[in-house]
């Protein structure tokens, strides 16, 4: 039996009830017992001096690709949760595009018990929308939720079929579960490799207009409001996507969506010297559109920060920009760039910032997250908002490098991870 | 072993990033190596002892050819590279290619390739100086300085003229090291074509975009016209040859009636009868054959400049004829 935790005398943020004060949170048998100031903990807990740091609940990544199976060169089950601990994350979500895809209730199985067995950040898995992915008839969707997976999706390639999608997100109402979309109209985006503008003029790159995803948002917020059904938004980039979704949240279309740390800090400049490691889809975009996804994020019409963490190895990268595959990692760095792009900037409070990356993304996919409320599991993570650190991707605990950030200098760190009342990560070498 | 910066840095990756003072000296010297090829024994020993691999990822003759001469003419060692037939297309990647090459002690890399950034990519990772022969849709340098050692031959100089390029801009990379070249230079730049082969903001480059070729020939002193590739027609890029043609193809019926004395210029292989009506290429307005033979001397002024030559001393290091 896990000996109880004591997190004692930091600054407790939980979004979920709108709590900050200065307190202890004490965890035992796997779960929150009690959160206040000046907690006695049982005489055998061990205890975590979390003064000067910030203790919120865990932090929740809607997307990452793991990877395995079919790809372990890459990724793992393993290694890629082991890197969510270390990047802050207690639970994370698992793309279904994996070689077999994850798209039948064995599969979704499989990659649940690997997630046990690897023990590190909770996995939650998304099944495909799709048999195969291959965008034609619905894949076995009550069977994949009764085996664990808490949402559908094809993400990676969009549903092209308006129909299809249709049915999906009807379909998925009898499950609770949300229909995620990878927006992108294909005769749009098709042989495009970076953001269609003046750099991809300039470097001879074909582009992708933001055009080609503003105009699957559109299709897909008018699907969810024809249906009812839950739409989340992956990954917007776009300034026009993110005011169609803003009309529809205020037209009351049940629509959550997601920003990358990648696009609300990069532009297409990033792409400049052909630069595979910012090769992602969708492409990194304009200034105007940065801008809009950052403020987005801040005014919560984007509600999670998510990585859409896409491990590639490092052979796959160092070819020819159109040669590349994209994606880009960001477990590891999305804690840093989140504080220094949005709270460092002043654009948004801690709590706000925190709902974005723990409580929002917790209530989009209805998992058992998010919140510091006695009898929730024991999930947390401690921040140092202070902490000044440089990216360092040969560190990375992750088994690819592909990161844009290397070198990066940023503020704001995860210092320790809890997942179940258990210590899974704790930084070593904190600076000063 | 890095090779000494020269006049020209360690590369020639395209125009975009030459300065003025050096695409005039690449011109001054390729003017200086012209005479050369006039010579009954056409080799000076300025490349003596140095070994150049043209690596050519895309099937090209002209070119090739080309930078093969200016190579001999300059008694270099050389090697030739086609995708068919070597390693290239038993699935070896870019990088081990050009590590194997190097493991080889060459001196100098001539890359023809289909991905944009390909050049600029090999360059960054082997020593030697490496020259693109064309990558992709970015650039073509040796081409955009044979366009303009030709317009100015013919014209004495480039700053001021009005130059416009006609046709397929989106997927050309001649038409990009001609925009940058041209610029350097002091020409002012259009472009002109159905905005389907127009790249997005083509503007943000600093060109004219006029969207009918009545107003280009209105307006320009020099046409250079992009081959139309068939795939574009077969990709609805345009409807048809003929209407492609009979829209924006260059006859000399629309030379007649422009306001100027035009110069045309074509970078080849010509689709005559497409982009450029035959009486036109062969008429008096043509200077495409020219811009052949200035390819030879451009590229033998790359090649002596990237190996360490100064612009100054060009005349003494190819001796008296």
């Amino acid at each position: 039996m896990t000996r109880p935790l004591l997190i004692r005398g930091g600054r407790v943020i939980d979004p979920s009830r709108g709590y900050d004060e200065t307190a202890d949170v004490l965890l035992a048998h796997g779960r929150i017992e009690a959160v206040g100031p000046g907690l006695d903990g049982p005489d055998d807990a061990q205890v975590f001096d979390a003064a000067g740091k910030v203790v919120c609940p865990g932090l929740v990544d809607v997307h990452v690709h793991l990877r395995e199976p079919g790809d372990e060169h890459k990724e793992t089950i393993a290694s890629g949760s082991r890197a969510a601990v270390a990047g802050g994350f207690t639970t994370i979500c698992s793309m279904p595009n994996t070689d077999p895809p994850i798209d039948d209730p064995a599969a979704v199985g499989f990659v649940r018990a690997a997630g046990l067995r690897a023990g590190h950040a909770r996995i939650h898995p998304l099944g495909a929308v799709s048999v195969h992915l291959a965008g034609e008839r619905l894949a076995p969707v009550g069977e994949m939720v009764e085996a664990g997976a808490v949402g559908i999706t094809d993400d990676g390639r969009p549903v092209r079929d308006a129909g299809l999608m249709r049915l999906a997100l009807e379909y998925g109402r009898s499950f609770g579960i949300p229909v995620a979309s990878h927006c992108e109209v294909p005769e749009l985006s098709r042989g495009g490799s970076m953001n269609e503008g003046v750099v991809s003029t300039r470097l001879g790159l074909t582009g992708i207009p933001g055009a080609a995803e503003d105009a699957m948002i559109a299709r897909d917020l008018f699907l969810a409001e024809l249906t009812g059904g839950r739409l989340h938004v992956q990954h917007v980039s776009t300034r026009r996507g993110i005011e169609l979704i803003r009309d529809a949240k205020a037209r009351g279309v049940a629509v959550t969506a997601e920003g990358t740390p990648h696009h609300f800090s990069l532009t297409d400049e990033a792409v400049e010297g052909y630069r595979t490691h910012a090769k992602v889809n969708p492409p990194l975009r304009s200034e105007a559109d940065r801008l809009a996804v950052l403020a987005a994020v801040a005014d919560g019409t984007l509600d999670c920060i998510a990585t859409d963490h896409a491990p590639h190895h490092y052979d796959e990268k160092e070819q020819a920009f159109d040669d590349a595959p994209f994606g880009l990692i960001g477990l590891e760095t999305c804690v840093g760039i989140s504080m220094t792009y949005l709270f460092r900037d002043e654009r948004v409070g801690l709590s706000d910032l925190i709902h974005r990356m723990s409580t929002g993304p917790a209530l989009a996919f209805g998992l058992e997250a998010g919140t510091l409320v006695p009898g929730a599991p024991g999930d947390v993570t401690v921040l140092d908002p202070d902490a000044r650190w440089t990216v360092d991707a040969r560190a990375f605990l992750s088994r690819s490098r592909n990161t844009p950030f290397d070198g990066w200098e940023l503020t704001g760190r995860a210092v320790a991870t809890v997942v179940g009342g258990e210590v899974a990560f704790r930084l070593q070498d904190a600076p000063a | 072993m890095t090779p000494p910066p020269t006049f020209l840095g360690k590369d020639l990756i395209g125009l975009e990033h030459l300065a003025r003072e050096q695409i005039q000296a690449i011109l001054d010297t390729a003017e200086v190596f012209k005479e050369i090829s006039e010579r009954p024994i056409k080799k000076v020993p300025v490349l003596r002892g140095k070994t150049i691999v043209n690596l050519f990822f895309e099937p090209s003759t002209r070119t090739r050819i080309s930078f093969e001469f200016a190579e001999k003419r300059l008694s270099a060692d050389t090697v030739n590279v086609a995708s068919t037939g070597s390693s290239v297309s038993k699935g070896e990647t870019l990088v081990d290619t050009a590590r194997n090459l190097e493991a080889m002690r060459i001196d100098m890399v001539v890359i023809r390739h289909s991905a944009s950034g390909a050049a600029r990519f090999l360059a960054d990772r082997i020593p030697s100086n490496v020259i693109n022969a064309g990558d992709g849709r970015h650039e073509h340098p040796t081409q955009g300085l044979l366009d303009l050692l030709t317009i100015r031959d013919h014209r004495g100089a480039i700053e001021g003229l009005r130059v416009c390029i006609v046709g397929d801009v989106l997927h050309s990379r001649v038409a990009r090291s001609n925009i940058w070249g041209l610029l350097k230079l002091g020409a002012e730049v259009a472009v002109c074509g159905p905005a389907t082969l127009m790249p997005a903001a083509v503007e943000t480059l600093g060109v004219r975009f006029f969207r009918r070729i009545e107003e280009a020939l209105e307006w320009a002193d020099v046409l250079n016209v992009m081959r139309l590739q068939l795939e574009r027609m077969h990709a609805g890029y345009v409807p048809s040859l003929r209407e492609y043609n009979r829209f924006f193809g260059v006859s000399n019926e629309r030379l007649e009636a422009a306001p100027r004395d035009i110069l045309v210029l074509h970078p080849g292989p010509m689709n005559r009868g497409v982009e450029i009506d035959s009486d036109v290429a062969d008429g008096p307005h043509s200077v495409i054959l020219d811009q052949v033979t200035n390819g030879v001397a451009v590229r033998m002024a790359v090649l002596y400049l990237l190996a360490g030559g100064r612009p100054d001393t060009a005349e003494a290091a190819k001796g008296g004829p």
